[in-house]
């Protein structure tokens, strides 16, 4: 029922049914006005549940909004609002939400309290994960997640300002006035639709006029401070180190393109200020949980700010002077008051309405609807005829924050109540109704005071005007659960009733954290903002001590629950990771070629040619490129560190394990890093361009590694030495140039022709290309005569697409990622597939580079015996011994006659390949003892993927052991 | 063989306006990073001031002078958009060709930036001249700020496009509020 006729409505469905609705209004508003109660089914036992509050503490009006692959499942009907078109589903029930079938659980309620399962689907264990656990699922839960991948925008933000007031009730409010009229950078963040809290929502004054009117100019006067942001629909969800606050924003109005469903914020915060008001507390009674049963507080509310009117005749009961409030809003506005029903005994009320002192409701009537309570007082029972219960058990302040950095709550005796533990999170402080002052008068002073001291602390200049306002706090006499029959809810999301928690006690469950655990109070995404007080007086007076001494569970962030798309909003699709890209990418993929992620790298696979249907044919020809002709490829992802200085050669000596101040300018030379332990790190060459002046190379994955690791090297390790780093990688744009026919290519391509006399094996320098300066290195990953090319990156894709086309003149041309790893292969020559950070030089054959004459990283541990036990797993080549017969990168060795089983493991295959140079299934691996094992034939289990060959150890140079070509 | 062609490193991307922001390309003449050699921090200052007329400038700080500008750009290193000759004074290595450089500019820019920079880009805070290596999504960048709606952006060469699409992505987010 509505008070008013409203101006503008909308039409959105609920369950399919046609509902009418205010826009913007609560969606829990427009099922109130519309006479629906019944909106959800319960988590467990499936009782039929109605709108309790009209906040984000809301636990039984969960829904499911849109359908498909939009759904949103556990949208609280409380924070939903009203659109056309909307459409609002209820959840956990079937086939639907008046015929339950799954309200047989409620009827099998004495046998599935707390613990039950863990007790009673014991045995046989099995069974537990293949069919108990799935049916109870089934049973049991929330709303469903469509499981189809999310097509809705999302967002992250980053917002910074002196003080975050957190609310926008009459403390906040006034803070945010105060603290902005000083002049501090001020956001003040409510999760309602509309700033104001209980200002909106109660029958009072301010500063002379209505509270909502006063909320209107405070409002008009903050919008126009530039220094002030309002953010409304945006909870703070989280409390963090160094004053920052995670906060979820629901973006308002319809859904568009691009346009964020929800924003994810992290706000930075000189100082924060706490208004985060209070919420109201149940009572735990028998059968609390009809709906119509509601929260007081909300029943005014959504009277007050929303014009509806939960029900026809309604019962006030309460334990507190404000529940009364509830009664007198109502009659003022002419609805039925069946009765005010006030636990205490000492109450006087002046009413012209049944009011009941010393009163208790002891029972409930109506599955579908609340239609009658029976009440308990000095007179007897009553039977009172109702459709709507206003429940107070008191009000709990909002400390959830104060607790997000193990700050612990203080119970105070005269609200029955915690309140924060001042100085719980650094920077923040607390104040109004969450702080436990309970007037708005006293809200008003304690926001403009604490906003005038934190202004202070900023060295600002604030004013204190505060507005007179009712200055009545409430007195109030605890009532926490009334004896009876029937179950007495605590937590109406988790269904845990009193006796739950007794029956945690009675089993030893004593702590608040076991019995949270043991009963499942406070969980779920409620998280237990209305329950945790009553239950923990529950739990105090079953196991006989005070609640203080019983304590609290911790609050934990987040506040409201917060969508994972929200936290990883931006990150979908290309979103995930940068995408780094070479000059050559487009030439690349005009040519075909299918790339391949290296790190955030894309490097092309093979260059299909036509005819071409397996990738094994174009590697095989590219291979051949190489080995015949000339091939060209892009190497610009191996890291370039420029290295400068006067102590350039001591700092390559000192994180190499050979020596390079020994290298003369204009060569280069391969190097080895180990890591402190001795074990190896990364590989490359460097290049030595000047006395002083040096280029290094790392392999592609470890040149972020390497630089940061020479960065502490100089920053820590050797601050002695004078040389600078600079990572060059993407100034220059690289390919390798390489085959028998390289040095006639680069010819074709320099402007001053270079020989072996003028550029032998080793060399380093600059050529001019097309008068372009570019660096030369002959080097060779592949055996083969070969060189790298550098230029400007600017020219990277024009002289890759004139290096391919002139090599296609000579038999050769472009080569990929598969083609350079059979090359490499072939050569014996490591990748991080060798030295993937459990093996040493020792291991890798190269120990023998560790120079003694000098110290380096990880020479002295690389001695360790353990680390050259000559019966180590050492580097291997392996072959086939049938021509078809495969080998399996990651496979085990085995001894011929030995079982494959685990314990006989001799080694490991790290890389494989067909070589189409030896014609044959080739390998890279680690075998015990492997060096004295060449000719020795082993088998090679693959268990994974079932493949078994015979293979022969050997040398893992399979190709030109002698070097002649790379040399020639 | 054939002259070789220079491309920018956002030759296929830029310009692009969205709403009311715009996105633009610079491409500098030349960007050398200069660093220090022990102790000759005061001595490298000395030889820009006359060599381009302006000296280094302190952490978070960029200065500009005529054409030239000096950006602070990280641990003990600056970057210049001139030739300098800084010999035994500071290791100068070319970075020219490593660095996308984006103008970003129009109303809103806070707006649209605060969706992808973590630290504080209010101007009270980084006024016209600060500069800071930071995030811009996953990537490293280098953020100026130029005027009161205007920044500019470096980013590795390679990462162009992922810098491009991360920009649209969070500008018509904003815009579609």
């Amino acid at each position: 029922m509505r008070l008013r006729r409203p101006e503008n409505t909308v039409t959105f469905t609920f369950d399919g049914r046609p509902v009418e609705g205010v826009p913007g209004e609560p969606v829990a508003a427009a099922l109130i006005a519309n006479g629906i109660k019944l909106v959800a089914r319960s988590f467990k036992y499936h009782r039929p549940r109605g709108v309790m509050s009209a906040g984000s503490e809301e636990q039984n009006a969960l829904v499911t909004v849109r359908r498909g692959v939009q759904s949103e499942p556990n949208i609280r009907a409380t924070m939903l609002e009203v659109a056309e078109g909307l459409e609002v589903f209820s959840q956990n029930a079937w086939p639907s939400l008046h015929y339950d079938m799954m309200g047989v659980n409620d009827i099998l309620a004495p046998f599935l309290g707390a613990g039950f399962y863990y007790k009673t689907f014991m045995w046989p264990r099995a069974f537990w994960e293949k069919l108990y656990e799935p049916i109870i699922r089934r049973a049991a839960g929330l709303g469903e997640l469509n499981g189809e991948t999310n097509l809705d925008t999302y967002e992250k933000a980053f917002a910074f300002c002196d003080v975050l007031v957190i609310g926008a009730g009459p403390t906040g409010l006034m803070a945010a006035l105060t603290a902005g009229r000083a002049g501090a950078d001020v956001i003040i963040a409510d999760e309602d639709s509309a700033m104001g809290g209980r200002l909106l929502r109660e029958v009072e004054e301010v500063d002379g006029k209505p509270g909502a009117a006063w909320v209107a100019d405070a409002l008009v006067e903050l919008e126009a401070m530039p220094n002030v942001r309002l953010m409304t629909r945006t909870t703070v969800t989280g409390a963090y180190d160094q004053g920052t606050f995670g906060a979820l924003e629901r973006v308002a109005g319809p859904r568009a393109p691009d346009k964020p469903l929800e924003c994810f914020w992290r706000i930075v915060a000189k100082r924060a200020i706490l208004c985060a008001g209070a919420l109201e507390r149940p009572i735990a009674f028998p059968n609390n949980d009809r709906p119509g049963i509601m929260m007081a507080g909300a029943v005014r509310a959504y009277v007050n700010r929303w014009g509806v009117v939960p029900g026809k005749a309604v019962t006030v009961f309460g334990n507190n002077d404000d529940a009364h409030r509830t009664a007198r809003d109502l009659a003022a506005v002419g609805v039925k008051i069946a009765a005010l029903i006030d636990s205490r005994e000492e109450v006087e009320v002046n009413a012209d309405y049944p009011v009941f002192t010393g009163g208790q409701v002891v029972g409930t009537r109506g599955r579908h609807g609340l239609k009658s309570i029976t009440v308990v007082h000095s007179g007897g029972h009553h039977e009172i005829i109702t459709d709507c219960l206003a429940v107070s058990g008191g009000w709990n302040p909002s400390v959830h924050l104060t607790c997000h950095m193990n700050g612990r709550p203080i119970w105070r005796e005269d609200i029955a109540s915690f309140v924060p533990t001042p100085g719980s999170i650094p920077g923040l402080v607390a104040a109004g109704a969450c702080n436990g002052v309970f007037s708005t008068a006293g809200c008003l002073e304690e926001g403009a005071n604490v906003a005038a001291d934190v202004a202070r602390g900023l060295g600002l200049k604030p004013k204190v005007t505060v507005p007179p306002a009712d200055a009545s706090a409430f007195a109030m006499k605890p009532l926490w659960a009334v004896p009876g029959k029937g179950r007495k809810w605590v937590d109406f999301q988790n269904d845990v009733h009193v006796k739950d928690i007794q029956q945690a006690a009675q089993e030893n469950f004593r702590s608040v954290e076991h019995m949270k655990r043991y009963t499942t109070q406070g969980m779920a995404p409620d998280q237990g903002k209305s329950s945790n007080v009553v239950a923990l007086a529950v739990l105090a007076d079953a196991t006989g001590r005070g609640i203080p001494e019983t304590g609290t569970t911790t609050f934990r962030p987040p506040y409201v629950p917060v969508p994972i798309a929200a936290m990883g909003a931006g990150s979908q699709g290309k979103g995930f990771a940068p995408e780094r890209l070479t000059t050559s990418h487009k030439a690349s993929l005009a040519a075909g070629a299918p790339m391949i992620e290296a790190g955030l790298w894309y490097r092309p696979s093979y260059f299909p040619m036509p005819g071409e249907t397996h990738w094994q044919q174009s590697c095989d020809r590219e291979v051949g490129y190489v080995r015949n002709a000339v091939g060209v490829c892009d190497v610009s992802t191996l890291g370039k560190i420029d290295i400068q200085g006067p102590d350039a050669a001591a700092l390559l000596d000192f994180v190499y394990v050979n020596t390079f101040s020994t290298l003369k300018i204009g060569r280069v030379r391969y190097g080895l890093m180990l890591r402190e332990d001795g074990h190896v790190m990364d590989d490359g060459t460097t290049a030595r361009l000047g006395p002083d002046h040096f280029v290094m190379t790392t392999t592609t994955a470890a040149a972020g590694l390497v630089m940061r690791y020479l960065e502490f090297v100089l920053q820590v390790l050797r601050p002695d030495l004078d040389a600078k780093i600079m990572s060059v990688t993407e100034q220059w744009a690289q390919f390798a140039v390489a085959g028998p026919q390289a040095r006639l290519l680069l010819n074709s391509a320099f402007d001053q022709e270079i020989t072996d006399d003028t550029w032998p094996f080793m060399a380093c320098g600059t050529v001019d290309v097309s008068g372009v300066q570019a660096r030369l290195f002959r080097i060779s990953f592949s055996g083969e005569h070969a060189y790298e090319i550098a230029v400007p990156a600017r020219y990277g894709e024009s002289l890759f697409r004139q290096l391919t086309a002139q090599a296609a003149v000579l038999g050769g041309g472009p080569y990929g990622m598969e083609a350079l790893n059979v090359l490499r292969i072939e050569k014996g020559f490591i990748t991080h597939a060798e030295i993937h950070g459990r093996t040493t030089a020792f291991d890798i054959g190269m120990d023998r580079m560790i120079s003694r004459k000098k110290d380096c990283i990880g020479q002295a541990a690389a001695a360790r015996p353990g680390l050259m036990d000559e019966t180590r797993e050492q580097l291997v080549g392996l072959r086939a011994v049938g021509s078809k017969d495969e080998l399996m990168a990651g496979a085990h060795l085995f001894e011929e006659d030995a079982v494959a089983s685990r314990v006989n493991s001799q080694g490991y295959m790290t890389s494989v390949c067909y070589s189409p140079t030896l014609q044959g299934n080739i390998g890279l691996g680690f075998l015990h003892s492997g060096r004295a094992r060449h000719g020795e034939v082993i088998r090679m289990v693959d268990h994974l993927r079932g493949v078994e060959t015979r293979a022969e150890v050997c040398d893992p140079v399979f190709f030109d052991p002698n070097g002649g070509r790379a040399r020639g | 063989m054939a002259n070789l062609i220079a491309l920018t490193p956002c030759h296929a991307l830029l310009p692009v306006t969205i709403g009311r922001i715009s996105v633009t390309e610079i491409t500098p003449a030349q960007l050398m990073s200069i660093a220090p050699f022990a102790g000759k921090q005061k001595a490298v200052t000395a030889q820009l001031k006359v060599q381009v007329g302006i000296g280094l400038p302190a952490a978070n700080r960029c200065v500009s002078k005529d054409n030239v500008t000096v950006w602070w750009f990280g641990h003990g290193v600056w970057l210049v958009n001139a030739d300098v000759a800084l010999n035994g004074l500071a290791a100068v290595t070319d970075q020219t060709d490593a660095w996308a450089v984006i103008a970003i500019a129009g109303g809103g820019i806070e707006d649209v930036l605060a969706r992808l920079v973590p630290i504080d880009l209010r101007a009270s805070h980084f006024g016209v001249g600060s500069t800071a290596r930071t995030m811009l999504g996953h990537m490293n960048v280098a953020i100026t700020r130029k005027d009161a709606r205007a920044f500019e952006i470096m980013v590795m060469r390679s990462m162009a496009g992922t810098l491009v699409h991360d920009l649209e992505a969070a500008t018509r987010g904003v815009a579609a509020r």
